[in-house]
């Protein structure tokens, strides 16, 4: 096990290079401003671009995934065509209901969108390139994501519809009810690391053992769980498939946003790509060892581009199963998330607990003990559980169907 | 085991996403606009007139004005006015023939009660247009189509219609024979 902090090689400092040079073209006391809002126009216009083209990659990708071309009109493979939905978007008429309550109404996608950006200031994206160093950035950035829970109730509430009002207090039981796995999931990550901030987090994870197998939070058995766990819960917070319940577009109009259209619907759409982009960064952050590269000799290639490609990957993941997954049922959903993945969570951090004492166990024959007993902490409850879940609902039989 | 079924899933998608980057016969979109997918022949839309000779469409249309699909339209989308010579006589030809395609319910009765093959169901199904008034009201120069049209598009129903066609021609001329001997043997009637 060895950790090495090798030289910056020019690369890994480029774009502090850039941020230096423009904002050494600003007044002396206007610098430290200039870097902020550098940072917040970078951040803004890298996943503004990432958010089109990952609209593009994903209706290309589930395409394919059911034998389809996908867009494949506008310009050169399609990819003119986040272009044409925006223009699209921005020339529609923007109603507004007689009697919504228009404030709010105007009001709930900024405060989405605004509260979902906030949360990309404490994610480090590369060694140097951490727009916040927070103390407390992972509790900063699950407040911000519980944040958004309001904007969902606010369209619900200021649409004046009873429908988006009932899509609305949908909505929020499976924010809420998942927020509680999200949150145990990260518990054990907190625990182990020592500290909430995520720039410590990530430090803690750039270890390799024999230089080759990285010491990453995914790489234990408490990790695992975790990142499951992790991963299951951000599909639904995101409003992802296969729990994309709150605005089903084949069952409901579109839950909450029926009343929205034109440019603010195209916010709400926005903002539920950047969450769940942010959320995929978190993972990485807490469970994928961040901007650490997988093995030690790759630490050439610039860690902001280790980062780009873990979030590739796990963006990628969202798109399949959301190419794969059946929507869940109202109820299905709220039985996973309260009797299978929150006792889960919990289960895991006493795992976790045990993985934090039993770090000393450096022997052989300990370290296999170690392993065993946490794996057996991890997969005995989840079959059990599961197993007791699952017990009365047998394979569904189609009567009327064809086998 | 829990989530084997998740697994079987993705691996599917993950079969269809690698497979249509290695056959892209897996495709089933068809690209409009560049192919088309073949019509059955059984597809029908919007009646046309049929004509005989390339030449001349107008002068070989079978249509003779008769009006009896104009009157037998359920939706009403046919009108017809006769031609007639300078002393107001039929000429056994349609001096208008309009046919309201935005009207047409695609019934196929003028092609059933024609007693002339004139009236036949096309398969051209592009005709979208600008003006809903006048551009959906086609004239006799738009509706007329060669037999050979028909051929092509209907090949079991015209191979029909011809055979019949041929059929009563020889026998009309049989007739004319039949009746043009008999007046040659008859000896002229005394006056």
């Amino acid at each position: 096990m060895s950790s090495t902090s090798p030289v910056d090689p020019l690369l890994e400092r480029a774009p502090l290079l850039v941020r230096d040079w423009v904002s050494g073209l600003f007044p002396a006391p206007a610098r430290g401003l200039a870097d902020a809002l550098l940072a917040i126009a970078a951040v803004i216009l890298g996943f503004g671009l990432l958010f089109t083209l990952l609209t593009l990659v994903e209706r290309k990708a589930l395409g394919r995934m059911q034998n389809r071309p996908g867009p494949n009109r506008t310009g050169p493979f399609g990819l003119l065509q986040p272009i044409a939905d925006g223009i699209k978007m921005l020339v529609k008429e923007d109603i507004v209901p007689e009697a919504a309550d228009r404030p709010l109404h105007f009001l709930a996608p900024v405060v989405l969108v605004a509260f979902t950006l906030v949360a990309y200031a404490v994610i480090p994206y590369g060694r140097h390139l951490l727009p916040v160093d927070l103390d407390a950035a992972v509790l900063f950035f699950f407040a911000a994501g519980a944040a958004t829970e309001l904007a969902v109730f606010m369209a619900g509430w200021s649409s004046h519809n009873k429908y988006s009002l009932l899509a609305a207090m949908r909505a929020l039981a499976q924010l809420i009810s998942y927020e509680l796995p999200l949150l145990l999931a990260v518990v054990p990550v907190v625990m182990l690391a020592g500290t909430l901030s995520t720039s410590g987090i990530v430090a803690a994870q750039g270890r390799w053992s024999f230089g080759l197998v990285p010491h990453w939070y995914a790489c234990t058995p408490w990790g695992a769980a975790g990142l499951v766990i992790f991963l299951i819960a951000a599909l639904a917070e995101a409003n992802r498939s296969p729990f994309d319940l709150p605005e089903a577009e084949s069952e409901l109009i579109a839950g909450h946003l029926t009343e929205y259209s034109g440019f603010k619907y195209a916010l709400f759409f926005m903002a539920e790509y950047l969450g769940m982009t942010a959320l995929c960064a978190m993972a990485v952050t807490l469970f994928l060892g961040g901007w650490q590269a997988p093995c030690m000799f790759l630490q050439v290639v610039p860690s902001y581009v280790w980062f780009g490609v873990k979030l590739a990957a796990m963006l990628g993941l969202f798109i399949w199963i959301r190419g794969t997954l059946p929507r869940l049922r109202m109820d299905q959903l709220m039985r996973l998330a309260w009797k299978f993945l929150v006792p889960l969570a919990l289960l895991n951090l006493g795992t976790a607990a045990f993985w934090r004492l039993s770090a000393g166990w450096e022997a052989l024959p300990a370290q296999l003990l170690r392993w065993a007993l946490a794996l057996l902490l991890v997969l005995g409850p989840a079959a059990v559980i599961g197993r007791r879940l699952s017990a009365r609902v047998g394979p569904r039989t189609y009567r009327y169907a064809a086998p | 085991m829990l989530g084997t079924g998740i697994i079987k899933g993705l691996a599917t998608t993950a079969k269809n996403f690698a497979g249509s980057f290695r056959d892209p016969r897996r495709f089933v979109t068809v690209q409009y606009p560049e192919e088309k997918a073949p019509v059955t022949e059984g597809y029908r839309n919007f009646p046309f007139l049929v004509f005989d000779a390339e030449a001349d469409p107008m002068g070989t249309l079978r249509c003779v004005a008769c009006r009896i699909c104009e009157k037998e339209c359920p939706p009403q989308c046919i009108y017809i006015v006769p031609a007639v010579d300078e002393k107001g006589k039929p000429r056994k030809h349609p001096h208008v023939f309009d046919l309201d395609i935005s009207v047409c319910m695609s019934c196929q009765i003028c092609v059933e009660v024609c007693p002339f093959d004139a009236i036949k169901m096309d398969q051209t199904f592009e005709i979208a247009a600008t003006d809903r008034f006048r551009g959906l009201l086609l004239d006799k120069h738009q509706l007329a189509r060669s037999n050979a049209h028909f051929q092509r598009i209907h090949p079991t129903e015209a191979a029909e219609v011809d055979a019949r066609l041929a059929e009563e021609k020889r026998q009309a001329e049989e007739k004319a024979r039949a009746a043009a001997a008999a007046k040659a043997a008859r000896p002229p009637a005394a006056p």
